[in-house]
C-alpha cells in the first residue's frame, strides 16, 4: 500500500501540457516555415551548415520531447541514439556504399529497436532512477564504438569519414544548402508527424501516462507497452537526427558522442519548453549559438559564462521559450483589444 | 568620331597605368584571403573547455608567443591576427569552427589544432578547400600524408617515431633481450606498436609477448604479472599516465626488474614517477625532444633564457613545469618561420611549399641538436629524440640524438 501511496502522492515530474498547448497556430508555422525556407538564399555556406546542424539538434531535442513531455519519462541517454543512428548511416555510406537519403529510415528503423529493447527494462524504473539508468547507456556507448571486433566497421577511435552528398538532378546548389534543404524537408515531415502522433489515441495514452500512471492504467491503458513505445518512437527519430549529423559533420568519431552531448540535448529540451514541440528549435539554437557568446565574452572561462546565462533563463523564464511565446501571445492580443 | 576615339586613347591610357601600378606589385606580393599587408590571420582549435582542456594552455602559450611577435614589429611588417576558438574537444564542434575560420573570418591557415579524432574530423574539409592544416598537435602518425592530404601536417614526433627509437637503442644495446609490451588498446597504443615493430625489422621475434589493456579496467596488475611469467626481460609500457604508474608499481611489487621503457606522454616526474614511488622508479627510460622547465641544467642555455624572458614579459601566470608550455612556444616558433620564410607570397600554395621545406630549423626550447626538417615527401617535422634515464629525482638524458629513419 506504502508504495502506492507514495506514488500517488508524489508531485508530477513533468508539468501537464494540454496538447493543443503544444504547438504554434498555422499562421506562425507558415511564418517560421517561409523563413527557414528563404533564408538560406542570403547567407554563406558556414551560416547554412550551423543553420542545418541547428535543424538537426532541434530534431533530436524534439525527439527527447516526445519522450520526457510527451510520456513523462525523462532520458540522459539520447546522445547512445544519436551515435547509433550515426553510425548506421556512416558505416552502411561508406561500407555498402548505400545511398544517404536510404540510410535514414534504416538508422530510424534500428534505433526504434534498440530504443524499444532498452525500454523493456527501463519499464522497471521511474523519474530519477530512469534518468539514471539512460545516463548509463550514454557513458558506455563511446567506449563500445572503441571495441576490437567493431573496430572494421566503426574505425575504432580514428573514427569514420562520411562523404557528404552533392545535389541531384544536376541542380545548380552547394552541397551545404542541399543538405540544408534536405534535412528541413526531413525535419518538417518529422515534425508533422510528431505532432499527429501526440494528437492521436496513442498520444493521448503517453500524455495519460505522464499525468498520472495509476489513473491511465485504469482506464485501459496498456501503460508497459506505451512507454516502451514512447521510448522506440524517440530513439528512432534521434537516431535520425544522427543519421543528418553524420553525413553534415562528414565524420563519426566516438568522441563526439560522449555524455556531454546528451546532457546537451537535455537543456535544450527546458530552455526550449518542456513538452512545446517547436520550442525544440529555441532550445537547440540556444546549445549551439550560446556556447560560441560565451566564448567571445571570456575564452578561459567560457563555461562558468555559459553557466551564468543558463541560469539567468532558468530564473528568469522557467518554463523557456514557451513562456515568451505565451508572454507575446498574450501582449499581441492586449494591442488587438485596444 | 572625336569622341569616341577619346574614349579609347582614355581607356587605354587608364589600363596602361593599371599594369603600371599593379605589375611590381603583382611580381612582389601574392595574397590569399587572411593575409594583406598589415597582417596575417591564423586560426587555431582548442579544447579550451571539456575533458581536454588541460592541454589549453598549448594555445595560450601560442597566443602570448605571437603577442610578443607582434610587439616585436611583426613577421615582414605584418602582425599576426591568432583567432583561437574553443571546440571543447568535440569532433562535431571542431567542424563548426573550422568552418568559421575558413568561411567566415577568412584565415589564411589553421594552426596547431589539438586532438586526434577532431582533426581527423576537419582534415577532409581543410584538404578540399585547399587551406593549410598546419602542425597538428597530435601525435597520431596519420598526419604524414602528403600524398592524399597535401594540406595537412603534423608537427611533434609521432608515436610510431619514439617507438621506433626504442627500437634502435634495444638492437644496439640489449640485442638479445626478450621484449614485454603492455599498451593501450587504442590509436595510441596500435599506432605505437606498429611503430616498434617497423623498427625492429627483421628482429621483430625479439618481441616475446604483446599484451594489450582497456582503458575503462581498473588496474593492469595482472597484465603485468602475465609479462614476467613471459620470461622478457625488457618491459615496454606504452600506456597513459595512470597505468604507466600502476605498472611500475606492480612489477616493483612481484619482483621484477627488467629494462623498462615507458613512453613519453607518460614520462611526467610528478604526474607518474613520484605518485609511483621514486625509489623504484630509479633506472627507469624514456625519450625526450624538449627541454624540461623545471630543469637547472639549462638556465644557462641561450634558448632557454629566451624562453624564461618569454614567460616573464608575456605570459607571467604560465607555469613552466608544464610541458604544455615549452611545446606551444617551440611550435609557434615553427609557425612563425614558416611565415617568414614565405616572404611577400602569402598564398596558401606558398605557405605549405615553404612548410615542406623547413631545413635544420631549431626551435628554443628542443633538445640540442633536435632539428625540424621537411620536404615534399616528409610531412614529419620532428623526427629526432634523445634517450633518458630516471636517476635520483629527474631524468637525465644519455647518448645522441636519435633520429626515427629506419635507414640508420
Amino acid at each position: 500500500m506504502s508504495a502506492v501511496e507514495e506514488v500517488v502522492t508524489e508531485a508530477p515530474a513533468v508539468e501537464a501540457v494540454p496538447k493543443r498547448a503544444m504547438t504554434l497556430g498555422t499562421g506562425t508555422s507558415l511564418l517560421v516555415l517561409a523563413a527557414l525556407i528563404i533564408m538560406p538564399i542570403f547567407v554563406k555556406n558556414f551560416i547554412i551548415f550551423q543553420m542545418t546542424m541547428l535543424l538537426i539538434y532541434g530534431l533530436a531535442v524534439l525527439a527527447l520531447n516526445i519522450l520526457t513531455g510527451g510520456s513523462g519519462q525523462f532520458s540522459l541517454g539520447q546522445s547512445a541514439f544519436y551515435a547509433v543512428g550515426a553510425y548506421t548511416t556512416a558505416v552502411l555510406m561508406e561500407h555498402f556504399e548505400v545511398n544517404y537519403a536510404l540510410t535514414l529510415p534504416i538508422a530510424g528503423i534500428v534505433c526504434f529497436g534498440f530504443g524499444f529493447l532498452f525500454g523493456q527494462p527501463a519499464l522497471r524504473l521511474s523519474g530519477v532512477y530512469l534518468a539514471l539508468a539512460t545516463f548509463a547507456l550514454a557513458t558506455a556507448m563511446p567506449q563500445l564504438l572503441k571495441l576490437n571486433f567493431l573496430e572494421h566497421w566503426t574505425g575504432g577511435v580514428q573514427g569514420l569519414v562520411v562523404t557528404k552528398p552533392d545535389a541531384p538532378f544536376g541542380l545548380k546548389m552547394s552541397q551545404d544548402m542541399w543538405l540544408y534543404y534536405f534535412s528541413l524537408v526531413v525535419v518538417i515531415g518529422i515534425y508533422l508527424l510528431a505532432v499527429n502522433l501526440l494528437r492521436s489515441r496513442s498520444g493521448r495514452a503517453f500524455m495519460a501516462i505522464r499525468d498520472n500512471e495509476i489513473a491511465a492504467s485504469a482506464m485501459g491503458v496498456d501503460v508497459a507497452l506505451y512507454k516502451t513505445l514512447a521510448f522506440g518512437v524517440s530513439a528512432a527519430i534521434t537516431g535520425i537526427a544522427g543519421s543528418l549529423g553524420a553525413i553534415a559533420v562528414q565524420f563519426v568519431a566516438p568522441d563526439s558522442y560522449t555524455i556531454t552531448l546528451a546532457v546537451s540535448l537535455f537543456l535544450g529540451m527546458v530552455v526550449g519548453g518542456v513538452g512545446w514541440l517547436p520550442g525544440s528549435i529555441v532550445g537547440a539554437a540556444f546549445i549551439i549559438f550560446v556556447p560560441n557568446i560565451a566564448e567571445g565574452i571570456s575564452k578561459g572561462l567560457s563555461g562558468a559564462v555559459f553557466g551564468v546565462l543558463l541560469f539567468l533563463v532558468i530564473y528568469l523564464v522557467p518554463h523557456g521559450a514557451r513562456q515568451v511565446a505565451i508572454l507575446g501571445q498574450q501582449l499581441a492580443g492586449k494591442l488587438r483589444k485596444n | 568620331m572625336i569622341a569616341v576615339r577619346f574614349q579609347v586613347v582614355a581607356f587605354s591610357a587608364a589600363f596602361a597605368l593599371c599594369i603600371a601600378v599593379a605589375g611590381p606589385a603583382l611580381a612582389q606580393k601574392k595574397y590569399d584571403s587572411g593575409a594583406s599587408d598589415t597582417e596575417v590571420r591564423i586560426g587555431n582549435i582548442m579544447p579550451y573547455s571539456g575533458p581536454a582542456s588541460a592541454y589549453a594552455v598549448i594555445g595560450k602559450t601560442e597566443e602570448a608567443y605571437f603577442n610578443k611577435v607582434n610587439a616585436e614589429g611583426g613577421i615582414n611588417g605584418r602582425k599576426v591576427n591568432f583567432i583561437s576558438y574553443d571546440d571543447g574537444y568535440s569532433p562535431p564542434k571542431t567542424v563548426e569552427q573550422a568552418r568559421k575560420l575558413v568561411e567566415s573570418d577568412n584565415v589564411l591557415l589553421i594552426f596547431g589544432s589539438l586532438g586526434t579524432s577532431t582533426n581527423g574530423a576537419i582534415r577532409k574539409y581543410m584538404n578540399e578547400k585547399k587551406v593549410p592544416q598546419l602542425f597538428v598537435a597530435s601525435g597520431a602518425s596519420k598526419w604524414n600524408d602528403p600524398k592524399q592530404y597535401p594540406w595537412t601536417m603534423g608537427w611533434q614526433p609521432s608515436y610510431a617515431s619514439e617507438a621506433r627509437i626504442y627500437a634502435k637503442y634495444l638492437m644496439k644495446e640489449k640485442p638479445d633481450g626478450k621484449i614485454g609490451v603492455l599498451y593501450q588498446n587504442d590509436d595510441f597504443g596500435k599506432d605505437y606498436l606498429k611503430g616498434l615493430k617497423d623498427g625492429l625489422g627483421a628482429k621483430a621475434s625479439m618481441i616475446v609477448m604483446e599484451d594489450g589493456y582497456d582503458t575503462w579496467e581498473p588496474a593492469i596488475d595482472e597484465h603485468v604479472v602475465k609479462l614476467k611469467a613471459s620470461g622478457a626481460d625488457i618491459f615496454i609500457s606504452i600506456t597513459t599516465p595512470k597505468f604507466a604508474a600502476q605498472a611500475i608499481k606492480k612489477a616493483a611489487e612481484i619482483n621484477w626488474h627488467p629494462v623498462h621503457i615507458i613512453s613519453n606522454v607518460s614520462a611526467s616526474v610528478g604526474g607518474v614517477l613520484e605518485p609511483a614511488g621514486l625509489e623504484i622508479s630509479q633506472g627507469i627510460l624514456s625519450a625526450s625532444y624538449t627541454k624540461d622547465g623545471s630543469d637547472p641544467q639549462w638556465n644557462a642555455d641561450d634558448g632557454m633564457k629566451k624562453f624564461y624572458n618569454f614567460l616573464a614579459q608575456y605570459a607571467p601566470k604560465a607555469n613552466k613545469l608544464d610541458a604544455g608550455v615549452v611545446f606551444g612556444y617551440a611550435a609557434a616558433q615553427t609557425m612563425v618561420k614558416v611565415l617568414q620564410m614565405c616572404g611577400d607570397d602569402l598564398t596558401r600554395d606558398n605557405v605549405m611549399k615553404q612548410a615542406a621545406s623547413l631545413k635544420d630549423f631549431e626551435p628554443d626550447t628542443l633538445l640540442p641538436g633536435i632539428k625540424i626538417n621537411t620536404a615534399a615527401d616528409n610531412f614529419a617535422p620532428i623526427e629526432q629524440l634523445q634517450m633518458m634515464r630516471f636517476k635520483g629525482k629527474k631524468w637525465e638524458l644519455f647518448g645522441d640524438i636519435i633520429s626515427s629513419d629506419l635507414g640508420h
